[in-house]
């Protein structure tokens, strides 16, 4: 990485900048809030690295989950990750040792903006896009630290600030609303999940296996539907 | 919890992070199409997980006395108003956790 290139990625960066630093400031306090080192806040925006993930990170942490519990949850929470390893598989390629990092480093953000960019006339692409990631991923670093550290100093009653990650979930939900034009699969999400805590309880979130699997079923069983005039 | 289940944790959800992450160019970084079907649910399932994440997130609402429900009701609303009107991530965030904190602290 050289000075020109950086030059080139830290404008497109700037919004991500501005972004990951109060959302990771916000999780690095709620992680203080229940009573987590700053230290671990750190560990966790280094090898992580999952905005939404860490959040449920600091739930599951509070409540001392098994690991299978955690396993999973992470799994769903990060299951859209696999769509957008599906649309890098060409832009990662010959990226050496570096190309570990860029899937390491794929969050929602990195990706929107890879997907969007294109590197300048003398830059080269790949140390572009690998600029690009490594800033991302500092901001969020910086962040988490500075709430962390924030959280454990300034002591202000902080009951209520786990909302945060439900504020997160509702934003991404008006975001995929407005970008699809097809909403049964929010409808069926929402009817499967319902449906499964009522008949499991919330105790540990198990209830989302089943729940998981019905929205499975039900979208194979909708395929026909929801593909059919392939509007979205 | 000892400093080697923290860490124990932490491990579990980074190995999960960076394998859904991984996936993709595992399976299908050899050249090769995805299966419809994986193309499919990787376009659909997402907005479908995302409302499960949210009813997880109430999953402990009660609808007894005021306190167990308004609170999260009312800055959820916040959040999605904010975000339809000035779509800016940080706002509606922010905003609505900090209201959210105002009702159980000091309305409720």
């Amino acid at each position: 990485m050289n000075r020109k290139t950086l030059a080139a990625a830290f404008p497109h960066t700037v919004p991500v900048l501005m972004g990951y630093l109060s959302i990771g400031v916000v999780f690095g306090w709620m992680l203080s809030a229940v009573g987590f080192a700053p230290t671990w806040a750190a560990i966790m925006s280094v090898t992580i690295y999952a905005g939404s993930g860490q959040y449920l990170g600091v739930d599951l942490l509070a409540n001392a989950s098994p690991l299978g519990d955690a396993a999973f949850l992470t799994l769903i929470i990060n299951f859209r990750h696999l769509v957008y390893g599906l649309s890098m598989l060409e832009k990662f390629r010959g990226m050496g040792w570096r190309k570990l990092y860029m899937i390491f480093s794929l969050t929602d953000e990195t990706y929107a903006l890879l997907a969007g960019v294109q590197a300048p006339e003398g830059v080269n692409e790949k140390s572009f896009y690998f600029t690009i990631a490594l800033l991302d991923h500092l901001y969020w670093i910086a962040g988490s630290i500075i709430g962390a550290v924030a959280g454990a100093l300034i002591t202000i009653n902080t009951e209520g600030i786990d909302f945060a990650m439900t504020a997160l979930f509702l934003v991404i939900a008006v975001e995929q609303w407005q970008s699809n034009t097809r909403h049964a699969p929010v409808f069926l999400g929402a009817a499967g999940t319902l449906a499964c805590l009522l008949i499991f309880g919330p105790d540990n979130g198990r209830f989302l296996i089943p729940a998981l699997a019905i929205l499975v079923a039900g979208l194979l069983l909708m395929r026909p539907q929801l593909e059919g005039g392939n509007k979205s | 919890m000892t400093t080697i289940q923290i860490a124990a944790l932490v491990a579990v959800m980074a190995a999960v992070t960076f394998l859904t992450r991984a996936l993709p160019f595992l399976l299908f970084g050899r050249g090769g199409e995805p299966p419809k079907v994986v193309l499919y649910l990787g376009r659909f399932l997402p907005p479908a997980v995302i409302a499960m994440l949210i009813i997880y997130c109430y999953r402990n609402t009660s609808f007894g006395a005021a306190d167990g429900w308004a609170p999260g009701l009312i800055a959820g609303l916040a959040v999605v108003g904010l975000h339809i009107w000035k779509k800016n991530n940080m706002l509606s965030i922010v905003g609505g956790t900090i209201l959210y904190m105002v009702l159980v602290q000091i309305v409720f």
